[in-house]
């Protein structure tokens, strides 16, 4: 008999190059299907490692997707799995976005788009999307046309910024987001991705009197609230979070300054 | 007279007899804080080394059947300075601290890294059940036990408890060159051995491939040895292996235990299980005419 938390084999259906160093894998899961945005499953790399991952969404129905980029052991190992390869699945684990915003400005940098996909998704079917987007360089821009497709009608604006100008803004996806907050009018602001821009995000829309929400980003090990790997001040982020509220934020001694290393050292970011 | 949850275990005093176990969220002081609110007793710091260790790579931790979990975590902690500087704070934080080391002198010198700590007591981890040259190797040591539990004492002016588990030696043995050491407490037990295969990938999960199974499976596993050592040893013992609910706190005090460790039912953000196994104990202390905890120990070894 397994247990609810035991890792859960899944065939990877299909592989799609992203971008030259993003993939995103697809695999049937009814529970990761519908995940909330934010949740994260714990992913098994049978012999590689494990890693916390935002789940992506997938166009087709019951089904959930990864979309990771090659950085560490275990998302190399994850980032080269092929198509008929074999991973085990956690989850979903997690708080998420409070998706309710009918006018939403969403900010996201490189991978940190997966959760806002998603959210995508979950706003009002009438909601006004504003999405600020930034990677490293031109061939580096990820989901363009697939929040464009996601937002199916609704109202979505989106500004792209990248590290080298080579697309767009030169600069962040807070230099991004900032264009769009001059138009005005957001209810909300949802980001995710490096925290030093999330930190920025967080103090921009703030001083715009935006509520803003971030996922965070901390070393896991069991995802559970158990290890204790992932605490930010008092919080432990796999519970807690991943999503927290720009105002907890604001007042928090590590958001944007410090996290744990694996042996539970404070570090600067 | 109202019942009180207040007690000891030997000379450790407690405002609850409910303490969060060793190795679970013990490494953020704000998140110690935060379970001393929620009615912990006291708190247990996961097990330092002299020196930083990284711990295995994951899959570190897995859920088991029946409620229970898989754990291989490997000892990871920040090293016993950079834990000692943040108890210290401001705010300083009352914590136990778990040592875990080979040689007596190990234990001795991180003890002195504790000064101006708020300690309220050593426990020593020598029952952990998947890390080489410590826990269960120095514990299944009848004689290396009783060294380092003398070498921890004689540096310490906070009492000493011996954290005991299933190895291949006997525990009770265990036990007794910690008494003969000079234990204050005896904690029993800690994870039991243990591993998960995954069929289809046909491996083992943990990267470690062995590790420690805790939660409800361990429960009645835990409840006999606390009952079999409170029945040889004149020493307090600390129960701990699958303490969930409030009548889980109550079994181990009936069979011995003077106080409990908590660990696995915390998962999932679950830091309310400490008020709620203080209040189950004090309905059923009302229910039962108990006025303090201390006079149900061992109740169930008349």
């Amino acid at each position: 008999m397994r247990g609810a938390d035991t890792p859960s084999a899944r065939t990877v259906l299909s592989v799609a190059d992203e971008t030259p160093t993003v993939r995103t894998l697809e695999f049937e899961d009814a529970e990761l299907a519908r995940a909330a945005p934010g949740q994260f499953a714990m992913v098994w790399v049978p012999g590689a490692g494990e890693l916390p991952m935002s789940v992506m969404v997938s166009g087709t129905a019951g089904r959930a997707a990864f979309t990771v980029r090659a950085h560490g052991p275990s998302s190399r190992a994850l980032y080269g799995v092929r198509e008929g390869g074999l991973i085990g699945v956690r989850g979903p684990y997690g708080n998420s976005f409070d998706a309710t915003a009918r006018s939403a400005l969403l900010v996201g940098g490189g991978t940190g788009l997966v959760p806002l996909m998603r959210l995508i998704t979950r706003l009002p079917p009438d909601a006004r999307i504003g999405l600020a987007m930034g990677s490293r360089d031109a061939g580096e821009v990820l989901f363009e046309a697939r929040a464009r497709e996601l937002a199916q009608g609704r109202e979505i604006r989106i500004e792209v910024a990248t590290d080298d100008g080579s697309r767009g803004l030169a600069g962040t996806a807070v230099d991004a987001a900032r264009r769009l907050l001059d138009s005005g009018g957001y209810a909300a602001a949802y980001t995710c991705g490096p925290e030093p821009m999330m930190a920025a995000l967080v103090r921009e829309a703030a001083a715009r009197g935006v509520p803003a929400q971030a996922s965070v980003e901390r070393v896991m090990k069991c995802g559970v609230g158990i290890c204790g790997s992932c605490c930010m001040d008092d919080r432990v982020v796999c519970c807690d979070g991943t999503v927290f509220g720009g105002e907890h934020l604001a007042s928090s001694a590590d958001f944007g300054r410090a996290c744990r290393s694996k042996s539970g050292a404070t570090v600067p970011l | 007279m109202a019942a009180s949850l207040e007690t000891r275990v030997g000379p450790i005093g407690l405002p609850s007899p409910a303490m969060l176990a060793s190795g679970i969220l013990g490494i953020s002081t704000g998140v110690f804080r935060r379970l001393l609110d929620a009615g912990a007793g006291a708190v247990v710091t996961k097990s330092l080394s002299a020196e930083a260790w990284e711990g295995y790579a994951n899959p570190t931790v897995i859920g088991a059947a029946g409620g229970g979990w898989l754990n291989a975590v490997g000892l990871s902690n920040p090293g016993a300075a950079e834990f000692a500087r943040m108890l210290r704070g401001p705010p300083a934080t009352p914590a136990i601290v778990s040592l875990v080391g080979s040689e007596p002198q190990d234990f001795g010198r991180m003890v002195a890294e504790f000064a101006g700590c708020d300690v309220v007591a050593y426990e020593l981890n020598l029952s952990c059940p998947h890390v080489a040259r410590v826990g269960l190797e120095v514990g299944d040591d009848a004689a290396l036990v009783e060294s380092v539990v003398r070498a921890t004492a004689a540096a310490s002016s906070a009492p000493v408890v011996a954290k005991v588990g299933l190895g291949s030696a006997s525990y009770l043995d265990t036990v007794g060159a910690a008494v003969a050491g000079g234990a204050s407490a005896i904690t029993a037990i800690n994870t039991v051995r243990a591993m998960a295969i995954d069929a289809e990938a046909a491996r083992p999960v943990l990267s470690n491939a062995y590790g420690g199974l805790s939660g409800p499976p361990i429960k009645p596993i835990a409840l006999r040895c606390v009952h079999e050592i409170a029945s040889r040893h004149e020493i307090p013992v600390i129960g701990c292996g699958g303490v969930s609910t409030w009548e889980d706190a109550v079994e181990f005090l009936l069979a011995g235990a003077s106080a409990v460790q908590v660990g696995s039912a915390l998962a999932r953000g679950n830091m309310g299980v400490f008020g709620e196994i203080n209040a189950g104990i004090l309905r059923y202390m009302e229910r039962k005419g108990h006025g303090s905890v201390r006079e149900m120990v061992g109740l169930a070894r008349r």
